[in-house]
């Protein structure tokens, strides 16, 4: 299980994908995957929003993750 | 209505938009570019960097194409996001849209501009002499 990480996230990871195939007890669902990033990256919190995309599409904390998803953390968007 | 332009590109060259635009039942073509700002909060600001979720990013823009069509009566549609290193004064962004008429233009071409800043996965840093700032990043 792979997520990527853009912008400012990747900036506070210090990496641009996070290999999470190792953890014993793999996030289940989208809320499970932000209660660990929060976890992992506690300033991650002080930012002004963040979200989390399932094969390209936003997500909701309730969408259940699976092993081959494509899954990105989206910090605040800021193109234009 | 055609198949709309949806591009994520290193440079834009702000003279192609016309052409694609045009069309034989078009009135009107409204055309919006966001290009780089030397100044903001005070600060001189020296370039600007932005990076995307290429895929998502792409089909973010696809929706606000199609929900432009959905909501006005268009004929084609625009939008072309840069990415990379970009100066003071160099294009960003180029949304646009050809209609019969022009409010439909005017107010579709506000719409896929404010739209894009809404939801497309862009982001952009701002890089001033001393620092750099994620925009929009914190509160």
């Amino acid at each position: 299980m792979e997520v990527f990480l853009f912008g400012i996230a990747r900036d506070i990871a210090g990496k641009s994908t996070l290999d999470l195939s190792a953890l014993e007890e793999k996030p289940n669902s989208v809320g499970e995957l932000m209660h660990l990033m929060h976890d992992f990256y506690p300033e991650f919190g002080k930012l002004s929003s963040l979200a989390v995309a399932v094969n390209g599409e936003y997500a909701s904390n309730d969408v259940h993750l699976q092993s081959n998803d494509e899954i990105a953390i989206i910090p605040p968007v800021s193109g234009g | 209505m055609q198949k709309p332009i949806i591009e994520i590109v290193e440079k834009i060259d702000t003279a192609v938009v016309y052409d694609e635009l045009s069309d034989a039942a078009s009135g009107g073509i409204c055309v919006f570019v966001g290009t780089v700002r030397d100044f903001t909060n005070n600060e001189t600001v020296e370039s600007l960097e932005f990076e995307s979720y290429k895929t998502m990013a792409l089909k973010e823009m696809g929706k606000i194409a199609n929900q432009a069509f959905a909501k006005w009566p268009l004929n084609k549609v625009v939008i072309r996001h840069a990415v990379g290193l970009k100066k003071v004064q160099e294009a960003v962004v180029v949304v646009g849209v050809s209609a019969a008429h022009r409010t439909e233009c005017f107010e579709a071409c506000k719409f896929l501009i404010d739209t894009l800043k809404e939801t497309v996965p862009i982001w952009k840093k701002e890089i001033f002499k001393n620092k750099s700032v994620w925009v929009s990043a914190h509160p």
